[in-house]
């Protein structure tokens, strides 16, 4: 018998009754709700007269859909009932909130690693499909429908059929200047948009084991992006580290008999994928998108896709459609385009080792005239430790806007969009038709590039800009 | 409850453009709200349907006839990628969508049609390319029929295509299965796992905090 991967021995952990040859009941450990969906929830499990089955393991906090203007100005009345229905439905069925202004309140995705809520080995679920993110620690974190929160609401298990499994091993020495979120738009652009589709996707390589666990969080951020639902890289000694004397991680005998069992997950060197990529970081450059898809994306000093040298009438036709929208000229250089917006934040990007990178490029330089660029951190502790460091102050002095955490332009759920045919650079996911606003048109690049980009006004290379 | 699914003939509109995400298929601030449910039909494709003035765009397939009528979308490779959004089905069958038809969905999509009674068919590309051209030849007056208990398509030009299906799945479409009634049936076994869980892995279960 083969070993067994991470996936299989976190799954097989979980399952409360197996349904069919491939599909199964699994425990689901931990469930966050946010403001969008999670009233809703817990509105549609009273109205079937149900009781939320284990209240302990469930966490709230609002991120979508209020203002991150300063004092929260501006939330919109809907915003607000929103808000308001969640306090009243989490307050009813004994659900821990994190709530404005509080330490733990953030977007969902960057509190459960930095509260300890979301360990290696647990199944985690969100009504969000960048549940993924929480994969950078070892769990098995996927998004999910309305429908499926309310099932895990009444019942804390979900119905799922066993994956495929792909393993991406990113090898090599990271090249200065290159970032986490540069390593995966790379993958990618390699195998496109559906690549990971019915796949987990174990990221793996001596790259990986060398990324922070920041790092690792926004690889597996951007699973969903390359189709897979699930992305997830094995424990380590840092993954212990970083979740060690956090608020939700077990404590004392607890955390050594954890950390033992933690030791346990890693793929066996035997295991066997259903399909295995290799990277070679060595050889990738600072990424930016250019077109509509996450796999429309170039090394920063490559040029947009003249769709004239296509053969293929539908790739063609698929390119000439992503240009149009996006304004621009097949065959140009994508550094130098002009940038009306440049948006530091969301779920990907807005971790406290994103700030500094972003702050770094930042410092004692100004945003260009004629571009708005706004630092939105993940989380209401991400922005006080920010603030500490006086990372807000050059930020403000280099002409950015600081705001309060939450998702913001990531998604405009809350308002917070850019205007119409206007250019954004923005370290968040997709760079989807209308996702930061209607014909608004996104480019998707790591903090220090979008900071870069801020000052000069246009899709900059970050490594031209060297300290 | 989904409603069941057991056969349909109906018009079918191509939309055959390589990765539709659901915020193409419904803007994000159509559902912000908690009573959203029965709004979204109009707001289906809202950024292909409408111009920017607010009127329809006549150059959408969906706003031409017969395709208006349409029940079935036979779709491009990756349809309904990205956000886990149910509102983007929630729109589709608001909009009379009962089926799409492509070479494959983003995986959260896929698992959201089943919990609404949506069949989502997978088939080679080759079966969806030619399921658009059978449908064009006939300006879309040609009917798509499918029929899940026999698993098959039947294209405009007669032609028959079979296609997999998960058959825990299909059971569950064709008799219109509540799973959250289903798994509550199990709540033994839940309560089982969760007591012995404890004593495995007790940092799981112990979330209250003092701090």
């Amino acid at each position: 018998m083969p070993g067994r991967s991470l996936l299989e021995k976190i799954w097989d952990q979980h399952v409360i009754a197996r349904l069919s040859e491939d599909t199964d009941l699994l425990h689901i450990d931990r469930h966050l709700l946010h403001d969008l969906g999670g009233s809703r929830g817990l509105l549609d499990l009273k109205s079937r007269g149900l009781k939320v089955h284990n209240p302990e393991l469930t966490f709230a906090t609002p991120d979508h859909a209020l203002s991150t203007a300063p004092g929260r100005a501006g939330t919109s009345k809907i915003g607000q009932e929103l808000l308001a229905a969640l306090r009243v439905e989490t307050a009813a069925s004994g659900i821990t909130l994190f709530d404005v202004d509080q330490p733990g309140q953030g977007i969902v995705h960057v509190i459960g690693p930095e509260l300890g809520l979301s360990l290696p080995g647990a199944t985690i679920v969100c009504g969000d499909s960048h549940t993924c993110t929480h994969g950078g620690l070892g769990a098995l974190a996927f998004g999910i429908g309305s429908s499926e929160l309310t099932h895990v609401l009444a019942t804390q298990a979900l119905i799922q059929r066993r994956p495929k499994t792909l393993r991406a091993r990113f090898e090599g020495k990271l090249p200065l200047g290159v970032t986490a979120k540069d390593m995966i738009l790379a993958l990618i652009g390699q195998i496109g948009a559906a690549g990971g589709t019915g796949y987990a996707v174990e990221y793996a390589g001596s790259a990986i084991r060398a990324l922070p666990i920041e790092g690792r969080l926004t690889i597996c951020n951007l699973s969903i992006e390359l189709g897979a639902k699930m992305g997830m890289v094995a424990p380590d000694e840092k993954t212990f580290e970083f979740l060690r004397g956090r608020p939700y991680a077990p404590q004392g005998e607890m955390w050594d008999r954890a950390v033992k069992a933690w030791r346990e997950l890693p793929s066996d060197p035997d295991a066997v994928f259903d399909r295995e990529v290799v990277i070679d970081v060595e050889k990738i450059i600072p990424q930016v998108t250019w077109g509509i898809s996450p796999e429309h994306v170039v090394g920063v000093d490559g040029v947009i896709p003249d769709p004239k040298a296509i053969d293929d009438p539908a790739r063609r036709a698929a390119v000439e459609t992503a240009l149009e929208y996006m304004g621009l000229q097949g065959g140009a250089p994508i550094a130098g385009t002009p940038v009306d917006w440049v948006f530091i934040g969301s779920c990907t990007n807005s971790r406290l080792s994103d700030l500094r990178a972003a702050a770094e490029v930042a410092r004692g330089r100004k945003v260009a005239a004629g571009v708005r660029a706004w630092v939105v951190p993940g989380s209401e502790n991400v922005k006080r430790e920010a603030v500490a460091e006086g990372l807000d102050k050059i930020f403000i002095d280099a002409g950015f806007e600081w705001r309060e955490p939450g998702c913001s332009m990531c998604l405009a759920a809350n308002g917070e969009v850019v205007a119409p045919g206007q250019r954004s650079v923005s370290t968040s996911n997709r760079n989807f038709v209308g996702r930061q606003g209607p014909r608004a048109r996104t480019h998707l690049a790591s903090p220090a590039s979008a900071a870069a980009s801020a000052i000069a006004g246009a899709i900059a290379d970050v490594r031209m800009m060297g300290r | 409850m989904p409603k069941p699914f057991d056969k349909l003939t109906a018009t079918a509109a191509p939309i055959m453009r390589s990765n539709i995400d659901t915020d193409v298929i419904i803007r994000i601030e159509r559902l912000v709200g908690n009573s959203i449910r029965g709004t979204l039909g109009k707001w289906a494709f809202g950024s292909l349907r409408y111009l920017p003035d607010g009127s329809e765009n006549p150059d959408f397939i969906l706003n031409r006839e017969p395709y208006r009528e349409a029940e079935i979308l036979v779709t491009g490779p990756n349809f309904g990628c990205g956000s886990s959004r149910e509102g983007a089905v929630w729109s589709l069958q608001e909009r009379g969508i009962r089926a799409v038809i492509g070479s494959g969905f983003g995986d959260i999509f896929f698992a959201n049609c089943f919990q609404n009674g949506i069949l989502p068919v997978i088939v080679d590309k080759a079966v969806v390319d030619q399921l658009a051209a059978d449908i064009e030849a006939t300006q879309g007056a040609g009917k798509v029929s499918i029929d899940l208990e026999a698993q098959t398509i039947v294209s405009p030009s007669g032609a028959r295509h079979s296609f997999e299906m998960d058959p825990r799945r299909r059971d569950g479409l064709l008799k219109g299965l509540d799973e959250v009634a289903l798994t509550l049936q199990r709540d033994d076994e839940i309560h089982a796992f969760q007591a012995s869980d404890r004593t495995a892995r007790p940092w799981i279960h112990s979330t209250r905090i003092s701090a």
